[in-house]
């Protein structure tokens, strides 16, 4: 029978305070997890809000102007305040020194710092919503950005704030990895996660304070007047495309590569088999975040650059398909005659494998100029971007939430209440956002309020769908605070997983582990475990 | 807290304190390749423009002045030794002498600000100011407002990056005089001393670039 042990991280120390000052690493990621989760409602809701209006043509519920600022909210809320934060801020920091056998981060007061830091540009955002709101788009282009008239300055302030956050996590697990592995952990028997998060931290320290210098001049232009993306001033509007991109477009590497991290465990773990091909799903990573600063200019391919440059961009594009590429074929040999089991982590795992391989193919007809010049700024870009961030991202996400859900809490969750609502949530996405497809392919620009009648039915298909993705959702939340309220206590190693983070309790102590664990095997090994576990 | 023995200073997720040196060299050393790229859109910025209106940035920066900007090139560059004298004298057990060096440096930088205030000053006075605000008339080429953008953006970032780092040195004085420091530990005076080579090393990029256009 499994019990939980009578002190932990959650309990040894109480109090508002207790949790405020802490420098524990899985308090830290407790707290990022509910603030991440308080946005992803918030821009959840925006969406649902977004789709109701758009069920019939004209106006319905809402105003332009407000739907102008509420799919800005949709967002930037989702982009800067849930996505990138979500899989690094939170679910790493409560498993990264886990599987590693660390104590800590190698800087517990930056850990806490980044969390306040991300606290104080929410409330610059939440400042730019009541005080105005944003309509310009996540992307703030120029020169509406410059002129518009909501509070873009609180709001970009507010994603300078929040990218010293980024940066801030990425330093510190960068440091982690490299100096507070367990003794015998050596690069090769990191579990990948490991690698994702590292190719990730690599990637939010050299892109972010780009962005940072971006908003930084999005802002003296806007209050100071200094003319450099201003055309009337000799400036130029495009170089804020450059560089926003130059940032942004790794910024999806930063969202996607840690996903792609939690399904190398997921998809070992519940095929009960070794992983296939560790290097090439190791390096890969490597090599996604090196290409991502490479390719920016595939989002500018109508923006007047350079015929030259439009070229270089689409072949460089094309080449992101290659590691891609190589992790899906080294995750469906790892299925291959493996012992796949169908708990609620391994269908996150197969929704990752269907929707990210649809956006990830679907990249490459935008990569394409001549098919992107067709389909730029239509409800095909807005279609594959969900299918890879949402189909993606919050996919790996919720698989991996499920996954360590039982090590955060040490108790298990309904299993069935679990594949009920990773059902609706796999429907009614696919429902939402593979009309979208169409919709764009048929001409529906993205980002407006009102279209022509003849995209009705495939509208109000979307948004009905998206009803459904919605009732998913608010399932998947009751039963997991049910769960983590009432459930059965889950064990140590409710999976049968390999990595250091099932050798302790669950939850686990303060210091993680009662003694610096060993290596004994490594964290995919489970040809030599069963052996031994037969014999 | 002044107490040297190793158990002072070693933070409980550390197993030894080469572990925890060594972690936060590399993390200083991350997080200035993270100040270098905040820079580094500043200078792209510069270049473009400087690439579109090559004549102009020649007239406009005839109006900085260059033997401030040599003057404070030194002091910064005398700045750096300092800092790097006092981590020689922490490695030796000379925390007096550290002590005094750091005052040095701190000096130096506010050095470095009062000559920056007196030119910033005389530009405004003339109406050489970035972008919209920009009022002198006298500088042969297109948008020399531009020039004058670049350069407030530039010294503007790099003089709050003077600031902070005083506040730091500060901090690191405070410290040291209190018998903090020893040849044992003295990890926050050298990633002090990090910091300030950077600031200084921007503006040795910063100072051809802007004042010396040939």
């Amino acid at each position: 029978m499994n019990t939980i042990p009578e002190k932990h991280f959650l309990n040894e120390e109480k109090g508002l305070k207790s949790w405020l000052l802490t420098l524990d690493h899985k308090r830290i990621g407790v707290m990022y997890l509910y603030a991440i989760m308080f946005f992803f409602l918030i821009g959840g809701l925006l969406a649902v809000v977004l789709r109701l209006e758009l069920t019939s043509p004209g106006t319905d519920f809402i105003e332009a102007e407000t739907y102008n600022q509420f799919f800005t909210l949709h967002g930037a809320i989702m982009i800067f305040l849930f996505i990138i934060p979500s899989i690094p801020a939170a679910l790493g920091n409560l498993i990264l020194p886990l599987m590693l056998g660390a104590k800590d981060v190698a800087f517990p007061r930056l850990n806490l710092a980044s969390w306040y830091i991300y606290v104080l540009g929410s409330l610059f955002a939440i400042f730019a919503i009541v005080s105005g709101g944003v309509d310009t788009g996540w992307t703030f282009y120029t020169p509406y950005s410059t002129e518009s008239a909501g509070s873009v300055v609180s709001m970009t302030m507010g994603v300078f704030i929040l990218g010293f956050s980024s940066i801030f996590t990425g330093i510190n697990f960068i440091v982690t990895i490299h100096k507070m592995r367990a003794p015998g952990l050596t690069w090769f028997k990191m579990p990948l996660f490991v690698w994702g998060l590292y190719a990730t931290a690599i990637i939010q320290v050299l892109a972010t304070p780009v962005l940072g210098i971006t908003v930084l001049l999005l802002i003296l232009e806007r209050v100071l007047g200094i003319g450099i993306f201003d055309p009337a001033m000799g400036g130029d509007p495009v170089l804020y495309q450059h560089f926003f991109w130059f940032y942004s477009h790794p910024a999806v590497y930063i969202m996607i590569l840690p996903g792609m991290g939690i399904i190398s465990e997921l998809i070992s773990t519940f095929s009960h088999k070794k992983i296939f091909g560790y290097k090439a799903i190791a390096f890969s990573s490597l090599g996604i975040a090196f290409l991502s600063f490479l390719v920016w200019g595939h989002h500018m391919f109508t923006s007047g650059q350079s015929e030259l440059a439009a070229m270089i961009f689409s072949f460089l594009t094309f080449f992101v398909g290659i590691p891609s590429g190589i992790k899906v074929f080294n995750w469906l040999a790892t299925m291959y005659k493996g012992q796949i089991s169908f708990e609620a982590p391994m269908l996150y795992t197969l929704s990752f494998l269907f929707l990210f391989t649809i956006g990830g193919l679907t990249g490459i007809f935008l990569g394409a100029l001549s098919v992107d010049v067709h389909l730029h700024d239509t409800y095909f870009v807005v279609a594959h971007f969900h299918y890879v961030m949402m189909g993606g991202t919050v996919m790996a996400f919720l698989g991996g939430l499920h996954y360590w859900w039982p090590k955060i809490w040490g108790r298990m969750y309904s299993e069935k209440w679990a594949k009920i609502a990773a059902a609706l949530i796999f429907v009614g996405f696919n429902m939402t956002f593979f009309t979208q497809f169409i919709l764009g392919t048929k001409g529906m620009p993205r980002r407006y309020y009102n279209y022509l009648d003849q995209y009705q039915p495939l509208h109000a298909f979307s948004s009905f769908g998206s009803w459904i993705l919605g009732a998913g959702f608010v399932v998947m939340a009751v039963y997991l605070i049910h769960g983590m309220l009432k459930g059965k206590p889950a064990g140590n190693n409710p999976w049968g997983a390999l990595s250091f983070e099932w050798t302790t309790s669950s939850p686990p102590p303060t210091h993680n582990f009662e003694e610096t664990p060993e290596l004994k095997h490594g964290p995919y090994d489970y040809d030599k475990v069963l052996a031994e576990t037969t014999i | 807290m002044s107490n040297h023995t190793h158990a002072t200073h070693l933070a409980h997720h550390f197993a030894d304190e080469e572990q925890q040196r060594e972690s936060a060299k590399m993390g200083m050393w991350v997080f200035l390749l993270t100040e270098i790229l905040l820079f580094g859109g500043l200078f792209v910025f510069y270049a473009i423009y400087r690439s579109w209106h090559p004549d102009m940035f020649y007239n406009a920066h005839l109006q900085l002045d260059v033997v401030m900007g040599t003057i404070n090139t030194v002091v910064l560059i005398t700045s750096s030794i300092t800092i790097a004298l006092a981590i020689r004298s922490m490695q030796v057990d000379e925390q007096k002498k550290a002590v005094i060096f750091l005052i040095i440096t701190v000096l130096l930088a506010a050095t470095f600000m009062v000559i920056k205030y007196f030119e910033y000053s005389h530009k405004f006075e003339l109406g050489q100011l970035p972008g919209k605000f920009y009022t002198f008339k006298g500088i042969q080429g297109s948008n020399p407002h531009i020039f004058f953008s670049v350069y407030f953006a530039m010294t503007g970032l790099h003089g709050l990056h003077v600031l902070i780092g005083m506040g730091v040195i500060l901090w690191v004085i405070r410290r040291a005089a209190r018998g903090e420091f020893s040849s044992e530990y003295y990890t926050p005076v050298e990633m002090t001393g990090l910091y300030w080579h950077l600031v200084d090393l921007i503006w040795i990029f910063l100072f051809p670039l802007l004042y010396l256009i040939g």
